[in-house]
């Protein structure tokens, strides 16, 4: 037991010290943080201002539209081809031109640029144009606003969870942005930190260090050793990223939001997407309450490491039994396409929580982790987690078991050339 | 008395038998040579011993009881594939092997010191692995595999990658740990180091012990009476107890002849006869190489 303690030391050691690691703990948070702030940033920046000729032939639209910082308008009374000439002679970010249109089927309004125009841009044209048009169909029709606007319904449910605690507000949202996340951790974490074992047992292989190691350390203890290291190095760095990343996060997030604040008291354009936004996060974060946070932590913290364990051995088992990284990949496949493919099929699985396909996926242990993390903020029958947790359990013990019986063997195989029937042979060969 | 012997140890890979009932007896305080060509068995067996694999068949016993699996931390392994981790540190990577061993931090500490200020290395504490010579790091793994005191030490081909003079460094250590009362197995191709080091040898071939005993036994057994000697004046012909097997003339006068006794004659007869027509200069007996009684054995094995 001392000796696997040793290992572990070893394996967590040398590889937080290493550069790299230091490097993408600093640097994840801030992908984080910019995946984050970047489209907000992108949304609210003080953009240069933008000239844009108008050419309204149908004479509807003449000063319709609206002047901000960002945008200018210049109606012009040319002929087309004339205002055309003029785009391309002088710094205009654009000509719109609406020809003389039936409100009914306004067809032929075009916009020409000499590069390919903003998407912000257009949409906002396109807003402006269609109020205008629908406001002269209201007019047309003798129907005023007010009319129209009581008309207008305004419906939202409510979701309330019955379980044994009483009844929960529920929804649907945040359960799934987090069994989204939750599941998505998993994935990276298996992925990234069990091609790291395999890394390392090949490079024990290669370096010719196992003979020395295994001399003095049974295989079975260097292989749990290193599984258990470097999944405490990969806890580490999610670590550092978490406190890092919610700390810049809401470094960037409070800046934000004083920004949003002042520019609602100056009673400038508020953009109607970024209004959406600012209730999106507020609903999320009214409703995180009603998740049964210890029980979602509880899985996540279940369902993680077994995962890992499970996969973790798998790797391992691979890394014994190649020489090098090109070797690797055609093991690596089998392993890694129960763990893509749980991912892959997560939307049907947030289709119908509740289905079978959810309910078998999140019972195979190779998939179980990833399928349950979607499935559990939704509410999942007590013995339906026992049970998954249990196959879990008896998963990573068989894994482990049939990892460490290629493992013993492959790491003192050299330049062999191995297929699946001679892994299998090692696996019933005595030791 | 024996630190080590092993009882019909038989080992199969699939449908091949890598050893077949080998028994060998290592004494203790000696240097056992464990000899045989490519493919012999010999790593198989060092692995048994290691305890790395297991044996099919067969017992081992160490200190005159079966052998457990705690018995390892008496053993020290150096083999002939080896390797160290190129990112350690040195300082640490011996730290580390040494409590593997289960030596604690400090006195594995204390140790190293003292090994590598004895090899003039200690200035290497904090160099990484990768900037190493392969000489150089084979020093790293020698101190590794003899710093827990090990009663068996288990080399295999430990001078390949030493230039002459650290290979006699090596060879210089490793008769001193004999003085010093571990066992050393030794495996290795190179004859003239059994030669120089080993009391006791087995030479294994196609997975079977077809020689063992103490190198003096063994080098009596095969010798073959010849003699080698240098005299002035031509003997002419000698009588159908010895046989000449070759003469070769030096200078004006003189020769060196090889002469077998044959019927079971002492040699003293041979020096009476030669005394009495030649002026003898030398006298010695041809005693076979360990290199020519390897060869010889392996091929009459191949033959059969």
């Amino acid at each position: 037991m001392n000796k696997i303690l040793l290992v572990i030391q070893r394996e967590y050691l040398t590889r937080v010290r290493k550069k790299s690691f230091i490097i993408m703990s600093i640097i994840g948070p801030l992908l984080i943080a910019s995946l984050w702030a970047i489209p907000i940033w992108l949304a609210t920046r003080d953009t240069e201002q933008r000239t844009i000729d108008v050419v309204d032939e149908s004479g509807f639209f003449v000063d319709k539209f609206p002047e901000n910082e960002s945008l200018n308008f210049n109606y012009i009374n040319l002929d087309i081809a004339e205002a055309k000439k003029k785009l391309t002679d002088n710094n205009t970010y654009g000509l719109l031109y609406i020809p003389p249109i039936d409100i009914d089927n306004p067809r032929g309004i075009t916009f020409f640029s000499e590069t390919n125009p903003s998407i912000d841009v257009i949409g906002s044209l396109e807003r402006v144009l269609k109020n205008n048009i629908e406001e002269m169909k209201l007019v047309r029709s003798s129907i005023d606003r007010e009319t129209l606007e009581g008309l207008k319904a305004d419906v939202s449910i409510d979701t309330i969870n019955m379980t044994d605690a009483g009844e929960k507000a529920g929804s649907a949202g945040v359960a799934t942005v987090i069994g989204y996340i939750a599941a998505i951790m998993i994935y990276f974490f298996i992925f990234i930190y069990g091609i790291q074992i395999l890394r390392g047992v090949i490079e024990e292989k290669s370096s010719r260090i196992i003979e020395i190691i295994v001399s003095s350390v049974r295989p079975f203890q260097l292989m749990m050793g290193k599984i258990i290291g470097v999944g405490a190095v990969g806890l580490t760095q999610f670590l550092i990223w978490i406190f890092l990343g919610f700390g810049i996060t809401s470094v960037v997030g409070s800046y934000f939001n004083i920004n949003r604040n002042e520019t609602i008291v100056a009673g400038a354009h508020m953009n109607e997407a970024q209004d959406e936004n600012a209730e999106l996060v507020a609903e999320i974060f009214n409703s995180l309450e009603t998740i049964d946070i210890p029980l979602l932590l509880f899985a996540f913290l279940f369902y993680f490491l077994g995962a890992y364990l499970l996969y973790g051995s798998l790797f391992a088992a691979v890394g014994s039994a190649v020489d090098n990284d090109t070797d690797a990949q055609q093991f690596q496949l089998p392993i890694t396409i129960p763990l893509i493919f749980s991912l892959i099929v997560l939307s049907a699985v947030l289709r119908e929580p509740d289905g079978n396909f959810a309910f078998w996926l999140s019972m195979i242990p190779l998939t179980s982790p990833i399928t349950m993390m979607m499935r559990i903020p939704f509410g999942v029958p007590f013995w339906e987690v026992m049970l998954s947790m249990f196959l879990l359990i008896l998963g990573f013990i068989l894994s482990t078991w049939v990892a460490s019986r290629i493992y013993r063997i492959g790491i003192l195989m050299h330049g062999a050339k191995v297929n699946y029937r001679i892994l299998g042979k090692w696996l019933f060969m005595k030791n | 008395m024996e630190l080590l012997f092993t009882e019909g140890i038989s080992k199969c890979f699939g449908n091949f038998w890598a050893l077949k009932n080998i028994n060998i007896r290592v004494p203790r305080e000696s240097i056992f040579g464990l000899l045989g060509p490519n493919g012999a068995g010999k790593t198989t067996l060092i692995r048994i011993i290691t305890q790395i694999i297991f044996a099919d068949e067969g017992e081992i016993f160490f200190e005159n009881r079966k052998m457990k699996p705690d018995d390892i931390s008496f053993i020290g392994y150096l083999p002939e594939e080896r390797g160290l981790y190129k990112k350690m540190k040195v300082g640490e990577h011996m730290i580390y092997l040494a409590r593997l061993k289960g030596l604690s931090s400090h006195d594995a500490k204390e140790r190293i010191k003292y090994w590598m200020d004895k090899f003039d290395i200690l200035s290497w504490w904090n160099k990484r692995i990768e900037d190493l010579s392969k000489g150089m790091q084979q020093k790293v793994q020698f101190i590794s595999t003899i710093l827990h005191e090990p009663r068996l030490i288990i080399l295999d081909e430990p001078f390949s990658g030493f230039d002459p003079i650290n290979a006699n460094l090596i060879k210089d250590e490793i008769l001193e740990l004999k003085k010093k009362g571990s066992t050393i197995i030794f495996s290795t191709h190179r004859m003239e180091s059994v030669e120089e080091l080993c009391d006791f040898i087995a030479l294994i071939h196609k997975s079977r012990v077809i020689l063992d005993g103490s190198k003096q036994d063994i080098k009596q057994k095969y010798k073959s009476d010849t003699f080698v000697i240098e005299h002035r004046n031509d003997f002419g012909d000698l009588d159908r107890n010895f046989s000449v097997i070759q003469k070769d003339r030096l200078e004006d006068n003189f020769y060196r002849s090889v002469i077998q006794i044959n019927n079971g004659k002492s040699r003293n007869t041979l020096l009476s006869v030669l005394i009495q027509k030649v002026e003898v200069h030398s006298f010695i007996e041809q005693v076979p190489s360990m290199n020519e009684i390897f060869i010889s054995q392996v091929n009459t094995i191949r033959n059969e």
